[in-house]
């Protein structure tokens, strides 16, 4: 395959000059494009279809006006994020202290760096941060978000390796208050959404914090992995399933996966998308641009 | 979503019903279906276009037996190419050397330090003495983990943690192993992107030092369309010996499989189906083949047919 920088607009640009309609070929390259950036079959045909249906309706649609179409039809596939921009990513909301979040997804996605990340972006904008060490069960997990914990210079409530998830999470909590914090973040163990005890363990993490403050957590993210193929759906239902999901965040963005599951993810169960991981780096952590990121869905590496 | 495959196929068929054979006509809506399905597994677009019209050649001119379906008799074929594009037959990990030596490479997050710990635990149940090596000098607590897998299975871990050198930890760890009398030892690596250019050279460079006698690629079982870049980058520069499928005691396809195997052409060699030191197993191409297919009911009701 040749390295190139050129994008799929300025592909589709070639395949249309002298045609008055979009015709088979370009609608196979843009069908190309989409599924190999894990868009999905039913995501790529539904926004096919709505080409389709524009240029039947407009009957004539030249390169730069095809452009437009796409990307509006695509963007709008994303939902909304009540704070798309840099400056109020990190405010949060006066009513809410601490302010409550639990991170949970399948192995290995990246939830205990997301939360390093995310604790010195909330510092830098001014926030107490306290971490949660509720991952007991993974091999040296309590260390890994220690080790963090010390590079960001945050507090970490901690009971230990095999100690009850649910009463970290809770004891987090109450510390929390205690210290006046702004924001908790709390780690979870990796699990499969298949296996039933693990889920609703969440629950019970979930439940447990809700004795001490009742509309905790605020914020329930969804880590994916930016790799994962069309299991990433799958996740995202059955993690909602279980806790009502109430944000995604993306990593492993930095690598040549384009992450276009979420497309799908967002259409569907209408969960905005508020961060992307782009590194392993303390500052690899980027508040979701939904054109950014549809612009890149086209941008050949 | 797939488990009605053979139904979606058969239903295409309709329209040809009594057609005794299957031919160009009647195969082009079902290919497209099957072609979907893989797609829908994670096979790479490209690849899952050229399986398909292999499936297409295989199947022209097939009689269809009045027991079976069109349908059906078609996602036997795919069933069959996709083993047979999977590698067949099972293939053993070399442990030649002395000591041996295994580097473990990958994405992050993909599973190598827990499959090194299985795979150790695994060699010391067969009575090898095996050492682990941590040369993961970069994620928080890389060498604590692989030290709490080791304690777990009664294998020594050796590590640096002070070092910021892998090839300079996994140089002495051999010295280690011969001075220690141990015949396998077992490289756990950082996780890196291929287009790390700089992460790239050092696992090269390890390669090049250590001269494993296996070099494996561990490769998470969920990954989608990208799977056929990052393999071909990790081969390209490492030309690793053997996949490790990790993850699969989820409900992904897996569908990365066979993109991998049809781009490098490089065995599978363990698949890995939980978080426990036993979780290790060989891998199987029927097995896998009917799972990406979603129609492990299907096939066994052709065979009976
Ligand atoms: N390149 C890259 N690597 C990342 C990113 N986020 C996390 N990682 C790496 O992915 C690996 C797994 O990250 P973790 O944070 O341990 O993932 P986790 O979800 O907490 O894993 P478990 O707790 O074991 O389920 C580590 O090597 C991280 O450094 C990212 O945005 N880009
Ligand atoms: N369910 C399941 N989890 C697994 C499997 N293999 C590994 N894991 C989990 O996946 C996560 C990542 O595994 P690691 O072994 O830390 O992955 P790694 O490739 O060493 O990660 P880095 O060193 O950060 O690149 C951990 O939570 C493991 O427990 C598996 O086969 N099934
Ligand atoms: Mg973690
Ligand atoms: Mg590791």
């Amino acid at each position: 395959m040749k390295k190139t920088n050129e994008t799929f607009f300025s592909k589709l640009g070639k395949a249309i000059v002298g045609k008055s309609t979009v015709d088979e070929e370009v609608l196979d390259e843009l069908e190309e494009i989409l599924i190999t950036a894990d868009v999905g079959v039913d995501t790529t045909l539904k926004v096919i279809k709505r080409i389709e249906e524009r240029v039947a309706r407009d009957k004539y649609l030249n390169t730069s006006e095809l452009d437009v179409i796409l990307r509006e039809e695509i963007a709008g596939l994303l939902e909304e994020n009540r704070s798309v921009d840099q400056e109020t990513a990190f405010t949060l909301p006066e009513d809410k202290k601490p302010y409550v979040i639990m991170v949970v997804g399948v192995n290995g996605v990246g939830k205990t760096t997301t939360i390093g990340k995310l604790a010195h972006q909330f510092k830098a904008a001014g926030k107490s941060v306290v971490l949660g060490a509720a991952d007991t069960f993974r091999a040296a997990a309590v260390d890994q978000l220690i080790l963090w914990a010390e590079r960001v210079d945050v507090p970490v409530i901690s009971h230990g390796m095999h100690a009850d998830p649910a009463s970290v999470a809770f004891d987090t909590v109450k510390k929390a208050v205690d210290m006046h914090a702004d924001v908790v973040i709390v780690d979870t163990a990796g699990r499969l959404h298949t296996k039933v005890n693990l889920m609703n363990e969440l629950s019970k993490i979930k439940r447990v914090m809700q004795k001490f403050i009742p509309d905790a957590p605020h914020d329930v993210m969804l880590v994916l992995d930016g790799s994962t193929g069309q299991n990433a759906f799958v996740q995202a239902k059955e993690f909602t399933k279980a806790t009502e999901i109430t944000s995604l965040a993306i990593t492993k963005l930095d690598g040549t996966a384009k992450g276009g599951v979420v497309i799908g993810i967002s259409d569907q169960f209408k969960i905005p998308v508020k961060y992307i991981g782009v590194g392993e780096k303390v500052s690899d952590l980027q508040v979701f641009n939904r054109k950014a990121f549809v612009e890149a869905l086209f941008q050949k590496k | 979503m797939f488990d009605n495959l053979s139904y979606k196929l058969d239903r295409a068929f309709k329209t040809l019903k009594g057609t005794g054979k299957i031919t160009e006509i009647n195969v082009a809506s079902t290919v497209k279906e099957i072609r979907r399905a893989l797609i829908d597994a994670d096979v790479n677009y490209k690849v899952a276009k050229e399986v398909t019209d292999t499936i297409k050649q295989e199947a022209l001119g097939r009689d269809v037996l009045i027991a079976v379906s069109p349908g059906q008799l078609l996602v036997k074929i795919t069933q069959e190419e996709l083993t047979k594009l999977m590698g067949g037959k099972k293939e053993d990990i070399n442990l030649q050397g002395d000591p041996a030596v295994v580097l473990i490479s990958g994405l992050q997050g993909s599973g190598k330090t827990t499959f090194s710990g299985k795979l150790a635990g695994q060699l010391k149940k067969q009575g090898r003495q095996v050492l682990l090596v941590a040369c993961d000098i970069y994620r928080p607590a890389a060498i604590d983990q692989l030290k709490v897998l080791g304690e777990q299975i009664g294998v020594e871990v050796y590590a640096e943690p002070e070092n910021k050198n892998a090839l300079e930890i996994a140089s002495r760890a051999i010295a280690h192993a011969k001075k220690t009398g141990k015949k396998t030892v077992i490289v756990d690596t950082a996780g890196r992107l291929a287009v790390d250019e700089q992460m790239m050279q050092e696992i090269e460079a390890l390669k090049k030092a250590l001269n494993p006698s296996e070099t494996l690629f561990v490769v998470d079982s969920m990954t989608g369309q990208d799977a056929v870049n990052t393999a071909k980058t990790f081969d390209e520069r490492l030309d690793f010996d053997g996949v490790v499928l990790t993850k699969l005691d989820g409900d992904t396809r897996g569908g990365a499989a066979i993109s991998i195997r049809h781009v490098v052409n490089k065995p599978i060699k363990f698949i890995s189906t939980g978080e426990k030191m036993e979780n290790i197993d060989a891998f199987h191409p029927d097995r896998m083949a009917q799972r990406i297919l979603g129609m492990g009911d299907v096939i066994s009701l052709v065979e009976r047919a």
